[in-house]
């Protein structure tokens, strides 16, 4: 136990049971302090059960969790005023306004946020002074984004942050997230937008029936293999593509041959497509559990 | 080795804290139409309805020749029953429901303690309690006419009997919000328990009249207590005569309040948590 002071969360063989069902099934990764750390997966993957048993909300089964140090099912007020946290779901009768809400829970900590400055970074400043139950459902979630940084957490937990948030609102709150991490702060995301976590973890954990399938950062999760460049063309009217480590040389050939190709593309796989590739691997190979359950 | 150094959080936050959400929950107490109606207006509007509809009705006359109307009777059975309302019922109802809708899982992941919570919440049922009260002595004295008392003594009572019936329902009522298993289930637990007291404990019938044995139920409840300090406070001095044993027994009053408060709070130590862990 002589590292738990860089890292932010370590997780070793954590396991949760409900009855008879295993939700997280084994699960170890740590973030470092300062890092930006992704778990990704499917619905019901056990992103949410992992990510409340960091929280201290739920007990697990079995398995080690240190969070800033602490064992989360001892979490005293001192460790929590050091989190933020942003539930998946949380819907109050909000008989209160954004700005009444925000300088409430801002005196639960020792070191806030300034109020104007934070309604600044999730865009409500036209919303300030207005019931959070006549909010819409995306405005609602920005005062939960908002409501989990204002102590100035070291680490920040984010369960689908941006659910529901335009286009625009998710510019800005990815520009928010930077801003957090430049000063230093560690941030366990979860989401269902796999550009969201390229742009901003700096490692991702794929995850999928309660294990963890992959982890690496966003340039390597998967393996080089997942990320062989495919070039598609046309050729006398037929679609033709090839995996190249090479693209600019088939591209060269291409050129030789056909002059100027219909159609040329060069495709990187996202994260996106590498993902889809290990869940869809992960579905394909019959684990034990699914034969038990089956 | 591995001890991490945390540092403190500032000491008598529970208690700053604690002040902050009594302003935050009468706020939104305030703001929410529904709970606003069942826990505060209704006593006001029964004492109006009783008083007009047995306007005509006899509730005896002093020696002196007083005649003690519907409204000086139902005075004091209403402020015990606004006293039950304004405590245990909007307190167990309304943590119901906040552990319903996600209010306490969020504040169970901040900094706030349990204390200042319940510090809140005491504050806001002991704020929309006293201005229930007043809104009741003031619709009684200008609207129906009750002579209030002139006597210090008789305001000492009514004070007392106010401050410990509205502790002890506040504290049972956190102990309450434990038992309903949702939100929605917490009206059909808590309003029967509510109801049937009131009809026992003499806030709607007369407890005199009530069987004796009834009258033995409901004395081991503390509503049946709140009620006889308050007509202790309000009624002549003569009604005692109609009290078990002749006497208005303040004694009894305090020492039943203060057992359920001591029971309450057990109850409240042992049952209350922010979340269903695994729920
Ligand atoms: N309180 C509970 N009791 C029983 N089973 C539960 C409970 N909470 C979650 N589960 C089950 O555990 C599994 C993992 O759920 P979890 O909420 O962690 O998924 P998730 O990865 O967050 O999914 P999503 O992307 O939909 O949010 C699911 O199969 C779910 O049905
Ligand atoms: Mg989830």
């Amino acid at each position: 136990m002589t590292t738990t002071d860089d890292l932010a969360v370590s997780v070793r063989g954590l396991r949760k049971q409900y009855g008879e069902f295993t939700a997280v099934d084994g699960v170890d990764f740590e973030i470092a302090r300062g890092e930006t750390f992704a778990l990704l997966g499917p619905n019901g993957a056990g992103k949410s059960t992992t990510i409340e048993i960091l929280e201290g909300y739920r007990d697990r089964s079995g398995g080690e969790v240190r969070v800033l140090g602490v064992d989360p099912q001892r979490g005293n007020l001192a460790w929590k005023a050091r989190l933020g946290i942003v539930l998946q779901d949380s819907g109050e009768s909000g008989n209160v306004t954004v700005r009444e809400q925000l300088t409430h829970f801002a005196a639960f900590y020792p070191n806030p946020r300034p109020i104007d400055e934070l309604i600044a970074a999730v865009g409500l400043e036209a919303k300030a002074g207005t019931l959070i139950r006549k909010l819409s459902g995306g405005q609602r979630r920005r005062v939960d984004v908002a409501l989990g940084m204002v102590g100035r957490p070291e680490l920040l937990f984010l369960d689908e942050p941006t659910t529901g948030f335009d286009p625009q609102a998710r510019r800005q709150f990815w520009e928010v997230i930077r801003g957090l991490k430049s000063e230093g702060t560690s941030i366990l995301l979860t989401t269902h937008y796999l550009d969201e976590a390229a742009q901003l973890s700096d490692r991702v954990g794929i995850i999928a029936g309660g294990r963890l399938v992959d982890i690496g950062t966003v340039d390597e999760v998967g393996g080089a293999d997942a990320r062989v460049p495919v070039v598609r063309w046309r050729e006398h009217g037929v679609a033709r593509e090839q995996r190249t480590t090479e693209p600019a040389r088939l591209v060269a050939e291409l050129s030789a041959r056909l002059g100027e190709p219909e159609g040329l593309e060069v495709i990187r796989p996202s994260l996106e497509d590498i993902y889809l590739r290990l869940i869809g691997a992960q579905d394909a190979a019959p684990s034990e559990e699914k034969e038990l359950t089956a | 080795m591995s001890t991490i150094a945390i540092p403190a959080l500032p000491a008598g936050r529970t208690l700053t804290l604690g002040i902050r959400r009594i302003g935050y929950e009468v706020k939104a107490y305030f703001r929410q139409g529904d709970a606003v109606f069942f826990g505060f207006l209704f006593p006001i509007v029964m004492l109006t309805i009783f008083s007009v509809a047995f306007s005509e009705g006899d509730f005896g006359t002093t020696a002196d020749g007083t005649v003690v109307t519907a409204a000086d009777y139902y005075l004091p059975a209403m402020l015990a029953a606004g006293v039950l309302l304004s405590g245990l019922q909007n307190m167990a109802l309304d943590i119901a429901a906040e552990k319903g809708d996600g209010t306490l899982k969020r504040l169970a992941g901040s900094p706030l303690p349990v204390i200042s919570y319940f510090i809140g919440k005491i504050g806001q049922v002991l704020v929309s309690g006293v201005v229930q009260a007043a809104l009741l002595l003031t619709l009684a004295a200008l609207a129906f006419r009750v002579e209030l008392p002139s006597d210090p003594d008789r305001w000492a009572t009514f004070a007392w009997v106010f401050l410990l019936g509205i502790a002890t329902s506040a504290i049972l009522g956190i102990g309450l919000s434990s038992i309903p298993r949702s939100a929605k289930s917490a009206n059909a637990v808590i309003i029967p328990i509510v109801l049937v007291l009131q009809f026992i404990s003499g806030v709607y019938l007369q407890f005199s009249a009530l069987p004796e044995w009834l009258q033995n139920v409901a004395s081991v409840f503390p509503l049946k207590w709140m009620a006889q300090g308050m007509r202790a406070a309000f009624l002549p001095e003569e009604y005692r005569m109609l009290e078990a044993g002749e006497v208005w027994n303040l004694g009894g009053v305090a020492i039943a309040l203060i057992v359920w408060l001591v029971v309450g709070l057990v109850l409240a130590r042992v049952t209350f948590r922010w979340i269903r862990k695994d729920g």
